[in-house]
Order: C-alpha cells, then structure tokens, then sequence
C-alpha cells in the first residue's frame, strides 16, 4: 500500500485528483489534503508520503519552493494550469506532470507509471535536485531564498541578503536579522543570483556589492572587504579581478 | 491630389512667364549694346529655351532622385555640365540664325558673363527642386508614419484587452471539472459564468465607452468564477456613490486590476482575502480605489504577474494620453490601486 498526499490551494483542483484516486483505493491511502505549501511540509514531515500531488502556484511559497526545503522528497507528480518553464523543467527532468484540466486516462497513466516502478528514494532525490536547479534559473525564481529555521520557514527577498558564506555542505545566508542554513552549494547561487548584484569574492563567499563600504589590501594579492554591517570579508585575488569588473573599475 | 496637380499647373504658369521675362531682359540688354530687335530678339529667345530646358532637365532630375548625403557633388557637376551645354549651345546655334560679324565677336566675348548667369539661374533652380521634392517627401513620410502609428495603436489596445490569463482559464476549466462530478448544476452556471465573461471580453471595443454598472457586472461574472475556484478564502466589497452610476470607463479596465489584487492578496497569505472595490465621483473624474492585504516582507515583485497593472497604464495612455491616472500606494499591509478615469 502506498500513501499518498494533496497539495493545492484551490478546493475544487484537490477534489478532482481525491476522486480520481478513488480507483486506485487498493494501491494508495490517501493521506490528506493541503491547502499551501506550509502545510505540505508540515504533512510531508508528519506521514512521510510515499507520493505527493502538487500544485506550482500557490500562497506565500510556491511547489518548488516548499519541496526545497523537504530532505527526503518523496515522489511527486505536479499540477498545475499553465507554466512554461515548469513544464519545460518537468519534461527535462523526467518528472511526471498534469496539466489541469486533466482527463482520468492521463491520470491513470501517472499513477500506474509511479506504482509499477516506484523509483528508489536516492533517485527521487537526484531528479527533484536537478529540477530544482533547473527551476531557479528562471528569472522569477531569483527573488528570494526560501528557508527553514527549526519547523518555521523564513522567506528572504534577495535584497534583504548581505552575504552567503560557505558551511560545510550549507551554504549560511547573512541577513541583518541573522543567518539562515541552506541546503545548496555555493556554485548554485553563483549562477542563480544576479550577477551583476552579487559577486563571488572568495572559493566561500559571495557578497552583495551594494553593502561593500570599503576593499583593503591584506597581505600580499588578498584583499579584505569590509561589508556595511562590519562584517570582514577575504576577498581573493580571482574574486579581486571579479569585484573590479562588475564595479568597473 | 487634385491639390497638387493645381500646385503644379501653377508652377508651369510661374516657369513659363519667368522664361518670357528672362528673354525680354536679355533682348532689352543686346538691344542696348546697339544690334537690330531682330538680333536681339533671336539672342533672348534662343538662351532663354535653352537656359529653360536646362531648368526643366534638372527639375525633372531631381523630382525622381533626391541626392543623398554624400551626392551633393553630384548635383554640383549637373548643374555645371547643363550649364555648359546651354551656353556653348547658344553660342554655337546664333551664328546660324544671325549673320553679323560685330554679333558674333560680342558673342564671343560675352560668353563668360552668359555661362555664369547661366550657371546662377540653373543652380538655382536645382537648389530650389531639391528644397521643392524633399519637403514633399518628408510629408509623405509623415502621412505614412502618422497612419502606421495609429495601426500599431490600434493592435496594441486589441491585444492588451485579449490578454487573459491562461492561468485563469485553465485554473477555471479544472474546477468545472470537479463540480461536473458531485455538483452539475454548479458546474454548468460555473460554464454560464466563464461564456459570459470571455464573450464580454472578446466583443468590447476600446472606443465605446461603457458605463460604470456594466463595468461592474462583468467584473461581477469575473469575481463570481474566482470565488468558486478559491472558496471561502476570497472575499470582496464592493461600494458605488449614487452619482457614479451615470459616469463612463472605457471596458476591461477595472477587471485585470480587481484580478492583480486578488493574485496578489491570495498568494501572498494563507488566510482568507478581503479584495475592495470603491467608485466615486470627484470633480469631473470617476474615481475607483481597489485595495488587497498583502505582505510586504514576502511579496514578490509585481512584474511578471501577468497582465498587471502596466498594461493598464498603458491603454490609459494610449487612450487619454495622460501617465497620471493610474496611482499605487502599499502601506499598513494594505496595497491600493486607484484609477481615475476623465469624464466628458
């Protein structure tokens, strides 16, 4: 028996898919039903779904987003109305996808896809990370860092970011209301923020150019930026050929 | 056209009688220096058809191809070369019609002072054509961009008022799907609603003005299908002064507003939305205030939420040439909305 989980924001979309799980009642339990992405996880958390249902759009954080921030994602099958560059994403990434409004044969299809070959968790991770990357270089993707404090998720606009340092296999986001874990790698927010905002000093630390006050030398081909909150950074000599670019200077 | 034909009958009538009047000072002044009126006469009339030919030869030139930038030179070595055809073709010719001797040394010697009123009255003449053709290019020009200008115009309010969103659509059609199983009734309003509404939208024409009610009641069928789809979470207000139900809006203005602040609201909080919607008379403008709750530590910027409010602002713009009817305001969680439309 497999369990299942909804995610959607709109009543009536959940509806449909509960229904058309009414055929599969031998093979998948239904778990419950979320209406956003802060209940997804709570859920996802709680029963530890073999599947999920979930919907791209949703209030306060989006599917991607709230799927971020789950460590063992379970399988998903999305839904959503019209998004090109999800749907691109999903395709890529081999993920199955129903476009709303979609027919009981497709999703017939889906769920027999997922209960013949119920993939293996470590290959359910690897294809959600890939979407996921896939995912944050559209463009309104860049806007803010989605994280999780303890069970609290914290929404950071990119403009409120100082600095990220790197953490082990975290990468730490530096606000003036503190730092937030997250589960990326430095590279990732290399390529995924704006490059002409954020610059990649040192093999650890990206800064925000805007808060530098001030770049020292330090010893010799290092140099010590010295960020708004005081905060010392090593900038180094690669990083140094970086900041003069984008500064032009 | 027919303007331009009588415009250039008169400049015949004008080159003709400069022509007779340029002969009757050339056989004035021969006459002067002593030779017959016969002489004189053949000098005037013989320089003067030629000088006019010249004339006609660079007018013509001109009036099919305008000299670019760098071809003034051109024009230059023209008027120069007719210059010389006509003067040496004079001087060459009047020997034939006149067989005097003290003539034909005063030809001779007067052909410098010939070549160069010659060259005056043909560079003249060129500088004038081309003054002439390029002035009635350039409003051709301007004719032609002025009516490209208005097509472009008028394409662009069509394709902003056809901009609906997929989501909407999709999003709609999905939740009829659900209702079709456990509520048929419900789905086949719902269906009513949705035909009403992008009927509403297909047919309206953006110089019609409509009136403020009607506006209202396609924005009803609007609200109406998004309250099915959100359920309780939506919530809307919507209050009119009595003097507003007479004031005129062009249609679908107030529809992609009502839809932003709804977007906004809804996906910008897990709790219920209260959306309101305000219309009052103020001066001589009908003025509507549309405010949604929103989070300012999480929104997400407005761009790239579909129609929006640019697009908005833009018909506006097109339609009344003013950037100032439409203003936002986001304080205390609240964003406002607020757009004034003239009336006349």
């Amino acid at each position: 028996m497999k369990r299942a989980l909804v995610i959607d924001d709109e009543p009536l979309a959940r509806m449909v898919v509960l229904e058309y799980l009414q055929s599969f009642k031998d093979q998948i339990e239904v778990l419950g039903e979320c209406g956003d992405g802060f209940e997804g996880l709570k859920a996802i958390q709680q029963h530890n779904p073999d599947l999920i249902f979930l919907d791209v759009q949703m209030p306060k954080i989006n599917g991607f987003e709230m799927l971020e921030l789950v460590e063992n994602p379970p399988s998903v099958i999305f839904t959503t109305a019209f998004d090109e560059y999800a749907i691109k994403a999903f395709e890529a990434h081999a993920i199955d996808y129903l476009l709303k409004p979609f027919t009981r044969e497709r999703f017939d299809k889906a769920i027999e896809k997922f209960l013949s070959q119920v993939p293996a968790p470590q290959t359910v991770k690897q294809h959600t990370e890939n979407l996921l990357e896939a995912v944050a270089q559209s463009p309104s993707q860049h806007e803010r860092i989605v994280v999780k404090t303890g069970t609290k998720v914290k929404i950071i606009p990119v403009s409120d970011v100082e600095y990220l340092e790197a953490d082990d296999d975290y990468v730490s986001v530096h606000t003036s209301e503190g730092s937030f874990l997250k589960n990326k790698t430095m590279s990732f927010f290399e390529q995924t923020l704006d490059p002409s905002q954020f610059v990649r000093v040192h093999r650890s630390y990206i800064i925000k150019i805007q808060n530098i006050t001030r770049i020292d030398p330090y010893e010799k081909d290092a140099h010590i930026a010295i960020l708004k909150s005081g905060a010392k950074i090593p900038v180094s000599k690669t990083g140094y050929v970086k900041l003069k670019q984008v500064l032009g200077i | 056209m027919a303007n331009l034909a009588n415009t250039f009958s008169k400049i015949r009538v004008a080159f003709i009688s400069g022509g007779v009047i340029w002969a009757a000072i050339i056989t004035y002044l021969v006459h002067s220096f002593g030779f017959t009126w016969y002489i004189a006469l053949s000098d005037g009339a013989i320089c003067t058809i030629l000088l006019g030919a010249a004339c006609w030869l660079i007018n013509n030139n001109l009036r099919y191809y305008q000299p670019g930038k760098g071809s003034y030179i051109n024009l230059f070595f023209w008027t120069l070369a007719l210059t010389a055809a006509s003067t040496f073709g004079a001087r060459w010719i009047l020997p034939y019609v006149v067989n005097n001797q003290i003539y034909s040394n005063f030809l001779a010697q007067s052909v410098t002072i010939r070549f160069c009123t010659n060259y005056l009255a043909i560079g003249w003449m060129a500088l004038i054509s081309m003054i002439w053709y390029s002035q009635l290019d350039q409003k051709e020009n301007e004719k032609r961009k002025a009516e490209a200008e208005k097509l472009a115009r008028d394409a662009e309010l069509y394709n902003l008022r056809q901009q609906l969103q997929p989501h909407f659509l999709f999003n709609s059609l999905n939740s009829i799907n659900a209702l079709i199983g456990f509520k048929p009734d419900e789905a086949r309003k719902m269906i009513h609603q949705l035909s009403d509404f992008l009927r509403g939208t297909l047919k309206k024409d953006d110089q019609q003005q409509v009136t403020l009610p009607d506006e209202l009641a396609h924005l009803q069928l609007y609200l109406d299908i998004e309250k099915v789809r959100f359920g309780h979470r939506l919530k809307t207000e919507i209050s009119c002064d009595k003097s507003s139900d007479t004031a005129t809006m062009p249609p679908m203005i107030l529809q992609p507003i009502v839809e932003n602040a709804i977007k906004f609201g809804l996906y910008d909080t897990t709790e219920s939305v209260t959306v309101s919607i305000r219309a009052e008379m103020d001066d001589n403008y009908l003025t509507m205030t549309v405010q949604n709750p929103y989070d300012p530590k999480t929104a997400r910027p407005r761009k790239g939420t579909g129609f929006g409010l640019s697009g908005v602002q833009r018909r506006l713009y097109l339609l009344f040439a003013r950037t100032d009817l439409i203003e936002t305001y986001a304080d205390d969680n609240i964003f406002t909305t607020i757009i004034k439309i003239p009336q006349v």
